[in-house]
C-alpha cells in the first residue's frame, strides 16, 4: 500500500459507487493517473444494492460488471478500499490529502474460497442488506464484490475465532497483525463522489418506523426483491414473515418538508413507481395483490412521464393524492392503518395495508466540510458547483439528489473538469 | 350584509386571496399551501368540520368568499397545534384559522348562533369589563346562553361541582355582586378602544 505513488497530476476520486467508479474510469481512460478510494470493503455502492433500475427495469449487476471490466483494464487506476479521507489541504493543482486505511485483516493472497468464513460462527448485522439480516463476522461483502476478497470484522479480532479463521486459510491470506494506516497523497484535483444515504425514517415520528415492524423504507423493500437478499426474493413482511400483498407506498417521506429535508429527492417517485411493478412480478394475476401510492404530486422527472403512464394503466396500482397524516398499527394482525384526507374530494380515509413502504429522501452521505472546511455546499449539504471550491468537484449524489443515469452524466462532467486541472498542471511543468 | 362587508367586497372585487392576505392574521401564508392534506388528516376534530384547513385554503384561492367566511371550520379549531407541527411548509394553520374566525366576526357575517363565537364574545365582554375574568358571572352567562329553561337545567347539573368549589374556596359567591377588577379600568377601556380604532383604520373597516 505504501508503494502508492501520486503526484499533483493525479486525480483523486473519493467514493467507489456508480459516480466515483465512472469518474475514475473515464479519467483513467483519458490517460490520467487516478486513485479511487472507497470507505467500505468493496466497490459498487448503493447501486449494487438495488434489485432493478428504472426505467428499463434491468438489473444493476450488469452495469456493475461492465464498469468493473473497464476498471480492471486500467493500469493507471489504483483502488484503495476501506479508506477514508481525513483532511484535504492546498489549492487547485496542488492538494495534499490525508487518508486513513482501516485493516481488512485479509491480504492479496485471498482467493475468496470462503474457508475462513466457515471456520467462524460469530455474526454481525449485514450492512449490504441494510441490517435486515446477519452475516458471518468473516465475510465477502456481496457476491460481486470488487476486490473479491474476504473481510474480517474488527469485533472478533483478538478472539479465538480470528485464529480459527487464520488456521482455516490455506493461502496465508489472513493477517491478524494488520493495523490502521495513514497515507499522505498528492493530488491535482479531487472528485468527491461520496453519494447519498436514506433519510433517517425514525425522525418522521407520525409514520412510526421506529414503532411498527411493517413500516419499512424503500431501500429495505428493494433488498427484499433480491434473490440474494434477506428474504431471498420474497416480499415477506417483518412482523410475521407473511407474504405482503396489499402494499402502500408513501411519497415525500422526509423530502419536501421543512421539518425534515427541504429539497425534493427526485428519485423517490420513480422508485415507488418501479417498486409497484414488483408486485405484478411477484404475484402475477393474484387479485389480492395491489399497491397504493400516496403522493402529493408525482414527479416522474424528465422523460419518465411515459413510465408513470404505464404504471397508471396497471389495474394493480392505485393512486391516492394525499400526504398520509399518520400511521397506526392493528395490534392483532400487525397490519398498518394509514390515516389522512385526500385532495381529490377531501375524503377521509383509514386504509389498512399489509406493509407500508416509506419512499425516504436522499441526504448527503458524507459531510465534505469535515475534511475541507471551505467547500461551498447548499442548505441540504450537497456540494455546489462553485469556483471557490477550486479543484474539488462534487460528482453524482454528493452534489445533488440524482438518479443513476444523471449521476453517471454528472460524474463524467466532474471527470472532465478534473482532467482540465491536471492538464494545466502538466503544461505548466513541461 | 353589513356596511363593512359591502365595502370590502367592492374593494377586492373577486380576489378573495388578496383580501385574506391583507386582512386576516397570517393570511399571506395561504398561498404557500401545497395541498398535501396532512393538516386535515392530523386534526383531532377533523370529522366535525364542514371543511378541512387544506380545503379552506383551496376555497380561498378559488374565490369562494361566502362559503369560507360562513363556514364553521375555523370556529372548531381547538388550538392543539398538530397541524402546525406537521405542516411540511410550516404554515401557521392554527393562527390562520383564528384569523379567519376573527375576520368573519368583524365583517358581521359569521354565524350568529355559532357556539364558539358566542362563547368568545361572552368571555371577551366579561374579561374586558374590569380587566379580570369573573368566573362566576362568566359561568352563569354561559349556562343561560340558550335561555332560562336550559340554563336552569345546566345549573342543576353543575350544583355538585359548584358546592365542591365553594367548600374548597375556589368559588367566591360575593363575585355576583362585587368583583375586584384591576386598578385602572378606565385606562384599559381607553386602550382597547384605541387599539380597535387603529386596527380598523389599518384594515379599512368602517368602525
Amino acid at each position: 500500500m505504501t508503494d502508492l505513488v501520486a503526484t499533483n497530476e493525479t486525480i483523486l476520486v473519493v467514493g467507489g459507487g456508480i459516480s466515483g467508479m465512472t469518474a475514475a474510469i473515464e479519467a483513467a481512460e483519458c490517460g490520467k493517473d487516478v486513485v479511487l478510494i472507497e470507505k467500505t470493503p468493496a466497490l459498487g455502492g448503493r447501486v449494487s444494492q438495488l434489485y432493478k433500475y428504472f426505467p428499463k427495469l434491468c438489473h444493476p449487476v450488469c452495469g456493475l460488471e461492465i464498469n468493473l471490466r473497464r476498471l480492471k483494464a486500467q493500469k493507471r487506476l489504483r483502488v484503495l478500499t476501506m479508506a477514508q479521507v481525513t483532511n484535504i489541504s492546498g489549492n487547485a493543482g496542488d492538494y495534499s490529502v490525508s487518508i486513513k486505511v482501516s485493516p481488512r485483516y485479509v491480504n492479496e493472497n485471498c482467493t475468496a474460497c470462503g474457508a475462513c468464513a466457515e471456520a467462524v460462527s460469530s455474526e454481525i448485522d449485514d450492512p449490504f442488506q441494510y441490517n435486515m439480516s446477519r452475516t458471518k463476522a468473516v465475510y465477502l461483502p456481496f457476491n460481486m464484490a470488487y476486490p473479491q476478497r474476504y473481510v474480517i470484522d474488527g469485533s472478533i479480532i483478538g478472539t479465538a475465532e480470528a485464529d480459527q479463521a487464520k488456521t482455516a486459510c490455506q493461502y496465508n491470506a489472513v493477517d491478524l497483525d494488520m493495523s490502521e494506516e495513514t497515507l499522505e497523497l498528492k493530488a491535482g484535483a479531487v472528485i468527491w463522489a461520496t453519494g447519498w444515504k436514506p433519510y433517517d425514517a425514525n425522525k418522521i415520528q407520525p409514520y412510526g418506523y421506529d414503532r411498527y415492524a411493517n413500516v419499512i423504507t424503500s431501500v429495505e423493500f428493494e433488498r427484499m426483491m433480491d434473490p440474494y437478499g434477506p428474504t431471498a426474493g420474497k416480499l415477506l413482511r417483518p412482523s410475521d414473515n407473511k407474504e405482503a400483498k396489499n402494499i402502500a407506498f408513501i411519497q415525500c417521506a422526509g423530502s419536501r418538508d421543512r421539518n425534515h429535508l427541504t429539497h425534493c429527492s427526485r428519485i423517490c417517485c420513480m422508485a415507488s413507481l418501479k417498486q409497484s411493478t414488483y408486485i405484478s412480478e411477484q404475484y402475477g394475476d393474484d387479485d389480492d395483490a395491489k399497491s397504493t401510492i400516496y403522493y402529493i404530486d408525482i414527479r416522474a422527472i424528465d422523460r419518465f412521464e411515459d413510465f408513470y403512464k404505464k404504471v397508471q394503466d396497471d389495474p394493480k396500482t392505485h393512486f391516492v393524492k394525499s400526504k398520509v397524516a399518520n400511521i397506526t398499527e392493528d395490534e392483532k394482525t400487525g397490519d398498518v392503518i394509514l390515516h389522512g384526507v385526500d385532495t381529490e374530494g377531501y375524503n377521509r380515509y383509514d386504509n389498512s395495508h399489509d406493509l407500508c413502504v416509506l419512499a425516504v429522501g436522499m441526504t448527503p452521505n458524507a459531510n465534505i466540510k469535515e475534511v475541507a472546511a471551505d467547500t461551498h455546499t447548499d442548505v441540504s449539504g450537497f456540494i455546489e458547483a462553485d469556483e471557490a471550491n477550486g479543484a474539488i468537484f462534487g460528482a453524482g449524489c454528493a452534489s445533488n439528489a440524482l438518479d443513476v443515469n444523471r449521476s453517471v452524466q454528472h460524474a463524467t462532467a466532474a471527470s472532465l473538469r478534473a482532467i482540465q486541472v491536471v492538464n494545466r498542471v502538466a503544461s505548466a511543468e513541461a | 350584509m353589513t356596511a363593512t362587508n359591502t365595502a370590502v367586497v367592492a374593494k377586492y372585487q373577486n380576489n378573495f386571496l388578496q383580501e385574506v392576505e391583507a386582512n386576516v392574521e397570517e393570511g399571506d401564508w395561504v398561498k404557500m399551501c401545497m395541498q398535501c392534506g396532512v393538516c386535515a388528516g392530523s386534526c383531532p376534530l377533523g370529522d366535525a368540520w364542514d371543511h378541512s384547513p387544506q380545503e379552506i385554503f383551496m376555497m380561498i384561492r378559488a374565490g369562494k368568499r361566502e362559503e369560507v367566511l360562513t363556514s364553521d371550520s375555523m370556529w372548531m379549531c381547538t388550538s392543539c397545534y398538530n397541524c402546525i407541527v406537521r405542516c411540511p411548509r410550516e404554515l401557521p394553520i392554527t393562527h390562520i384559522m383564528h384569523g379567519l374566525a376573527n375576520y368573519a366576526h368583524r365583517l358581521g357575517i359569521a354565524h350568529k348562533k355559532n357556539p364558539t363565537r358566542r362563547f368568545a364574545k361572552i368571555f371577551w365582554d366579561n374579561v374586558t369589563k374590569n380587566g379580570r375574568a369573573n368566573e362566576l358571572t362568566l359561568s352563569i352567562r354561559l349556562y343561560f346562553m340558550d335561555g332560562i329553561v336550559s340554563g336552569i337545567k345546566i345549573g342543576l347539573q353543575m350544583v355538585g361541582m359548584g358546592l365542591g368549589m365553594l367548600k374548597t374556596g375556589r368559588l367566591d359567591p360575593m363575585a355576583l355582586v362585587m368583583h375586584k377588577g384591576i386598578k385602572d379600568t378606565k385606562g384599559l377601556h381607553a386602550m382597547l378602544k384605541k387599539a380597535y380604532e387603529i386596527e380598523g383604520k389599518r384594515k379599512g373597516y368602517a368602525s
